[in-house]
Parts: structure tokens; sequence; C-alpha cells
């Protein structure tokens, strides 16, 4: 015991000293690129050296920490302190979204885009009182895991594997793309070969060493996110209100917003948005609530998200990873702490940019305009009179064009792309450009991290669930024949679904992903004879990670234009098909297989019809499932004429773009469809509850092990079972 | 000594006893059940209620800071105190695993 004691806190204080060396190598590195740029090295240059510089050191952590141990690969040892841990669960949580798109939102969205980041903090109290310690000491290895256990076995581990590819897949392709976006911006390369580059950094931190090796390197990559993060708004708050803090000084900003805003109304520069009139291009002051969500919608979003975070597989897993369940509280603590540093100063970025832009851009004339503007409006960010604000000339010319204009920037004029935000903030504040550089090298890692964490839960699920729980169990005969089936199911789905050229030599797509499947069979081949079990388990783990992050990124490189509100969709998804039946299986012991079966099958299949209903196909939801209008928050107008829609030869279009009249525009009750949740939750508990008052209790075994994962103390349930 | 007494226990039970381990699992899951919904209360107020009076909140300004207090408390103030609960929590919850003999060994 004794030994264990100081082994375990000579470990402790080793990371510390690594962690810190390695924080204080980062910040030298950032002040010799500063060196550098006044020597005159170019920007492009410098951007390089930052992507690649971070790249490396993350592969490099990857490539030290590889393991050839199960519980290592799935869990990493089960030995990661809470601070670490917290540390990163926060990269882990943090994706391109929260880094670039949030402070984006709050932008333009106002008091209403706060519903984001209450909804992405708040869940983390869900996780810690209601489900994440309770499956630490169950100690699976995947989420679905817990459910087989629990619920009866193969079918409920399927179920859950369902849910979990699901919820993650969409979320990753969306990560997938982030870091396509950020590269290609950064590096001026092509988006699609970009995403590859991308990609190829994740899978340097993940293939070798898998949990193990993405938690070291999630935490290096939290590291230089908070410090990419807080750095230019940290500045700005010091030049304008002398307080180094700026999550204090923006209520000043607000103030000053306000105030503009009434001068803006006034002058006859903007129209204000209203109960009775509120059309598009509109201003929605900065503080006014429920203009862009109404309220149902506004507190639905933070239900789901908040819900979809205690039931998001690839945060749940990071909890597994701690040394006890007492670890597994507080490191969920630290996490939301982490969390909060970056979520509590997006509104600052929101508020000085608006601040800027209200001051001087809008309002002014159009030769007086700012030359930070141009760069993002050259990338077709940024537009101006309804053309990109590429240059001047190019501004002058567009506003010419409109009728009396009358040559000076009016709200309606002015458009922006949310991306913008934060990574035009260190220009506005005028720093030189290695803060740009630094902010780029923050997104990429915000993106990596996301990525790696969701990787990691898929392909575990599908190794760890699908092939060695499922498969493997299976006689000789049947394995071969379930194999060789799902073998062609997947090589045929490849074949159907790929159609596009690939940005490799125009090859396409389903040749490419076909002999990337035969190269690695030919590499496998030879080791897999003489490989033991174990050996067998981890190179189907890689495989499958492989496959799995090919796969996203050929998804991604399709540029799908629902990827945003996926990661929306994601949430609600996790959280009705996941949510009651974790909970319900851990404080109820009454709650039966058949119960949650049902409940899983009737939350998720609910959510999963009101999203493809409303999306896809919204005819058939008008026509058979008495969908009506959306209304406008503000003014309770419907946002689309159903009738007059309805009359239209394309009503009953199926997979119909966005600018289709019914799409993403009609529901249930006015409800938003990323809040699809709020209707497949409820259901879902009361499905449990009504089927397990009428099944057979769970025998008493069941229940003594539903007590066992209700004390921390002892050794983990599985561990028991198995050994 | 796990063993022993979960073998115990599971003769105990199908012998239709109340042992002693039973009433002290019945008491600290209550407990853990008690401290759960009092922090579930918190959250759901700090999580909803609150802001569903942001009209009347966003009239009183934050002296010196400036900001108005229902934008302030959605932006901030549940954020902080979701940040304060939960350690609390952790801290709330061991207590009750030790008082129970339930919690696992110091290491």
């Amino acid at each position: 015991m004794a030994t264990q004691t100081t082994a375990s806190s000579e470990f402790y204080r080793q990371l510390g000293r690594m962690y810190g060396a390695y924080t204080g190598t980062f910040i030298a590195f950032v002040l010799l690129l500063a060196l550098l740029e006044r020597f005159g090295v170019p920007n492009r240059i410098l951007g390089y050296l930052f992507v690649f510089f971070t790249l490396a050191v993350y592969a490099f952590i990857g490539i030290m920490t590889r393991t050839a141990q199960i519980s290592e690969y799935y869990v990493a040892g089960r030995r990661v302190p809470a601070l670490y841990n917290g540390m990163a669960t926060g990269a882990d949580w943090m994706s391109a979204a929260s880094f670039v798109a949030m402070a984006g939102s709050l932008f333009l969205q106002g008091y209403d885009g706060i519903a984001w980041v209450l909804g992405w903090t708040g869940g983390f109290v869900l996780v810690s009182i209601l489900v994440g310690p309770y499956l630490r000491k169950f100690g699976a290895y995947t989420v679905p895991d817990f459910m087989a256990f629990r619920f009866g076995g193969t079918f409920a581990r399927f179920l859950a594997v369902i849910v979990l590819v699901c919820c993650s897949f969409t979320y990753v392709t969306a990560q997938v793309y982030g870091t396509g976006i950020i590269a290609s911006r950064f590096l001026g390369m092509p988006f699609e070969i970009a995403v590859f580059v991308g990609l190829s950094g994740i899978l340097l931190c993940s293939m070798l060493g898998g949990m193990r090796a993405v938690t070291w390197t999630q935490i290096a990559q939290y590291i230089v996110l908070i410090i990419a993060y807080l750095t230019p708004i940290v500045i700005l708050s010091t030049m304008h209100y002398g307080i180094p803090i700026p999550e204090l000084t923006y209520g000043h900003a607000i103030a000053e917003i306000t105030a503009r805003e009434g001068q803006l109304v006034a002058q006859n520069l903007a129209t204000l948005c209203t109960e009775q009139s509120c059309p598009p291009g509109s201003l929605k002051p900065h503080i006014e609530p429920f203009l862009t969500w109404s309220p149902l919608n506004f507190f639905g979003i933070i239900l789901c998200m908040m819900v979809g975070t205690a039931s998001l597989p690839h945060i749940l897993m990071r909890y597994f990873t701690t040394p006890t369940v007492r670890e597994a509280r507080q490191s969920v603590a630290w996490s939301l702490f982490f969390i909060f540093l970056l979520y509590f100063s997006a509104p600052a970025y929101a508020a000085f940019s608006k601040l800027e832009v209200y001051t001087n851009i809008i309002g002014r004339d159009l030769d007086d305009l700012r030359p930070w503007l141009f760069t993002w409006g050259e990338l077709g960010l940024i537009k101006i009179c309804g053309q990109n604000a590429a240059n001047l000339d190019a501004v002058l010319a567009a506003c010419k064009a409109v009728a009396g204009h009358p040559g000076v920037v009016r709200f309606a004029d002015f458009a922006i792309n949310t991306d913008v935000i934060v990574l035009s903030t260190p220009e506005i504040a005028g720093l030189p450009y290695v803060i740009s550089g630094l902010v780029a090298a923050g997104g990429l890692a915000a993106a990596l991290s996301t990525a790696d964490g969701l990787l990691l839960a898929i392909a575990n699920a599908l190794s760890h669930d699908i092939y060695y729980n499922m498969i493997q169990k299976l006689e000789q005969r049947s394995r071969t024949i379930t194999t060789a089936l799902i073998a062609i199911t997947v090589v045929g789905s490849i074949f159907l679904f790929l159609t596009g050229p690939s940005p490799v030599y125009g090859i396409p797509w389903r040749w490419l992903l076909l002999s990337v499947l035969a190269v690695m069979a030919a590499v496998v081949w030879p080791f897999w004879g003489r490989a033991n079990d174990i050996a067998k388990r981890l190179i189907v783990a890689r495989v499958l990670l492989l496959l799995v992050a090919v796969a996203a990124a050929s998804t991604a490189s399709t540029r799908p234009s629902d990827i945003l509100a996926m990661v929306g969709w994601a949430f609600s998804l996790a959280m009705a098909g996941n949510f009651p039946a974790l909970v319900m299986g851990i404080w109820w012991k009454k709650t039966t297989t058949a119960g949650a079966i049902a409940g899983m099958i009737a939350g998720f299949g609910l959510c999963l019809f009101y999203l493809l209903v409303t999306r896809y196909f919204p005819g058939f939801g008008v026509k058979y499932a008495g969908m009506t209008s959306l209304l406008n928050p503000a003014t309770g107008v419907p946002v689309t004429d159903v009738a007059k829609a309805m009359a239209l030869p394309n009503a009953m279009e199926m997979f119909p773009t966005l600018t289709h009249p019914l799409a993403n525009k009609v529901g249930w009750f006015n409800l938003n469809n990323i809040s699809c949740g709020l209707l497949g939750m409820p259901l879902g508990f009361l499905v449990i509850y009504v089927v397990s008052l009428f099944t057979k209790a769970p025998t008493a075994e069941m229940q003594a092990f539903v007590d066992e994962i209700r004390k921390p103390r002892g050794r983990t349930v599985l561990e028991e079972k198995t050994s | 000594m796990r063993e022993i007494i979960r073998r115990d226990r599971a003769r105990l039970i199908r012998g239709g006893y109340a042992t002693m381990i039973e009433s002290q699992e019945q008491a600290h899951w209550d407990k853990t059940t008690r401290l759960m919904f009092t922090h579930l209360g918190v959250w759901f107020f700090f999580g909803f209620i609150i802001h569903m009076f942001v009209y009347v909140l966003n009239k009183v300004t934050i002296p010196v800071l400036g900001f108005p207090l229902g934008f302030y408390m959605a932006a901030q103030g549940s954020l902080i105190v979701f940040v304060v609960q939960l350690f609390l929590f952790a801290k709330q919850q061991d207590k009750i695993d030790r008082e129970f003999g339930f919690a696992e060994d110091d290491a």
C-alpha cells in the first residue's frame, strides 16, 4: 500500500513537471515565431510552422504512448488523475464549433445564443450526479458494455451501438470538416487535401495507443487551445479598459453596444426587430431575449444539449479512465472548470467584435472602412451590399448598384460569417500575425482532440462490442457467415453511395477506398495468422479505427450541407436513445430488460422520425403527420405558407435542399428539430416505466449488482464477473 | 473478505433476513438520493427557472461592471454556480460514502 502511494504521487508530480515544461516550450515557441516575424519571415511560413510544430508534438506523444495492452488501449489503464482527466475531457468536449463558431452565434443571436453556452456546460452536473461515477464503478470499456450487462445481453448491446454510431458519426464528420476548413484557410491548400492532412494528424494520435494516447495528447491540445483562445481577448481588454480580465470588462462593451443600437435606429441606418415586424436584416438588440428562438425552443436547446452531454458516449467514456470512483466525480468538476474558462470568455469575443462593427463599420462612409475586413471579404466571409468585400473598389461598385444607397454602410448592408468573429479578433486589435497563427493552432487543436475522442468511441464500440462481444462469441460457422455478410454490406454500400471523384488525381472515391482496403488486408494478413487473441483484438480495433476515420473524411470532403445542424442532432439523438435507459438502469432496480429495450427503441425512434421527416420528407409530415409551419419567434407569424407550398409541384419532394419551402420549416408544437430529444426522452422514460411494471422484475442477482455499482468501494463489477 | 460478506448476504437474502448490511445500503442510498435531488433542484433553478425572469432581471444593472443582470446570469452566473456545485457535490457524496464505510481506500 505504502509503496503504491509513493508510486502514484511520484507519477502525479512527474506529470506536472512534464506538462509544465511542455507549456513553457510552447510559449517559448510562440515568442520565437514573434521574433521571426519581426525579422520579416512571411506569414505563410509562420502559419506552416505553427500547424506542423503542433501536429508533430501531438504525433510524438501519440507514438510514445503506444500500447499492446487491452486495458491501456480501451481505458488508459484506469490511472489518469482527476485534474488531468478533466483537462483531457475539456479538449475532448470543446470542438471546432465551440472554439470558432460559438462566439459567432453569440454575435449574431445576442442573448438567444447563450442557449449554447448554458446547454454545453450544465450537462456536466447531470454527468456527475446521475451517470458517470456509477459507470466507472461498473467498470465498462464502452457504454454499450453497461447496456448489455444490465439489460440482458446482445440485443441491448446492439441497440446501444446503433445509437452510439448514429450520434458520433455525424459529430465526427463535422470535426473533420472543421479541421479541413482551418487547415485550408491558414495553409492555403485545397479543402479536400486539408481534410486528409487533418486526418493523418488525428490517426497519428490515436492509432497506436488508443485511449492512452488520446488522453495524453488531449491534455497537450487543451493547453494549446486555451492559451490560443484567451490571449487575444486578454490583450484587447487590457488595451481598451486597462484590466486583463475580459470577462469583467465586456459589460461596458455591452452597455456601449446598446447605446449604439439606439443611435443606429434613430439615424435610420437600421430597422429594429420588434413583435410587430422582424424582417430578415433587421437589428436584434444584443441583450433582448427570444428574438431568434421562441422560449420553448430556447429552453429546449438548453435541455437537449445538457442531457445530450450526459448521454454522449465519447464524454462518458473519459470517466472510465480515472483510478477511483471518487476521482471520477472530482474529474467531472475539473472538466467543467476547464471548459468554463473558454465558455465564459466566448460572450466577450462576441461583444468586442460587435462593438467594433457597430462603431467602425456601420454608419461609416464607404471610403472610411477599416482594412481588416478586406482580408476576410476576399475569402467571401464578409459581404457588404451583397458582394464579397474583397477591396475598397469592390465595395464601392457593389453599393453603387444598390438603388438609393446613401454612401454610408447601413446595418442591412453588412453580412459576416460566424467563423470570422474569433479568427479576426487579433487583426481588429491590431496584433501581429503570430497571434492569428496561434488562434489557428488553437482551433486545430480543438477540432483534432474532439475528432480523436469520437473516432475512438466509434471504433471501440465496433471492435469491443460488435467484434469481440458479438461476432467472436459465435460458433465458427456462423462467425464466418456473419463476417462475410458484414464485409459484403460495407463494401457494397461504399460502391453504391460513393460516386464522386476524389481529390487524388481524380480517381473515383470507390476505387480509392477499395484499394486502401486491399492494401490493409495485405498488411494485416501475415500478422493475423500468428497473432494471439489479445493481439487480434488490438489489430481489429486499429483497422476499424482507420476505416471509420477514412469514412468520416470521405463524407466531410463532400461538404454535406447539413453539417452544422448535425452536431445539434447528435445531442438530441444521444439524449433520446441513451439517457432514459442509463438513468433508469442505475436509479431504479426494477427496470427490466424488456422495458429498457422498448424505451430505447421508442425514444430514439421518435426523435429520429421527427428529424428525418421535418428535414428530408417535410411534405409527408404535413400530409400524414399533421405538421404545421414553425412560427417566427419575434412576431409569431408562420415562417412558411404551408397551404401554398403544398400546392407546388415539388411539395412531396424527398431529400430536398434547404431552399425548399418546407424543409426544416414544419413541425409539431412549433418545436425546432434540433430539440427533437424533447419528444423522444420523455417517451423513453414513460415506456421504460410502464413496460417494466408489466414485466417480471429483474433477478435478485441483477438487483444485487445494481447495489454493487452504487457503492464506490470494492472491485469493479465487470472484473468480479469475469475473474 | 468482501467475497465472504457477499456470500453471507446472498444466503441471508435467500433466507429472508434483513441484515445489517442491507439496512446500511438502504440508508446510504437514501442519503445519496436526497443529495441527488438537492443538486438536481439547484441545476434546474440555475439552468432554467432563473432565465424565465430575464425581462425583470435585465432591468437591474450590476454596479461597476455594467452588465444587465439577466444577461449576466445566463452568460456567467449560472456557469459559476455549476462549477462550484460540482466540486461541492464531489465532496458531499464522498462524505456520505465514508460515513457508511462504502468509500474507497485513500491512495
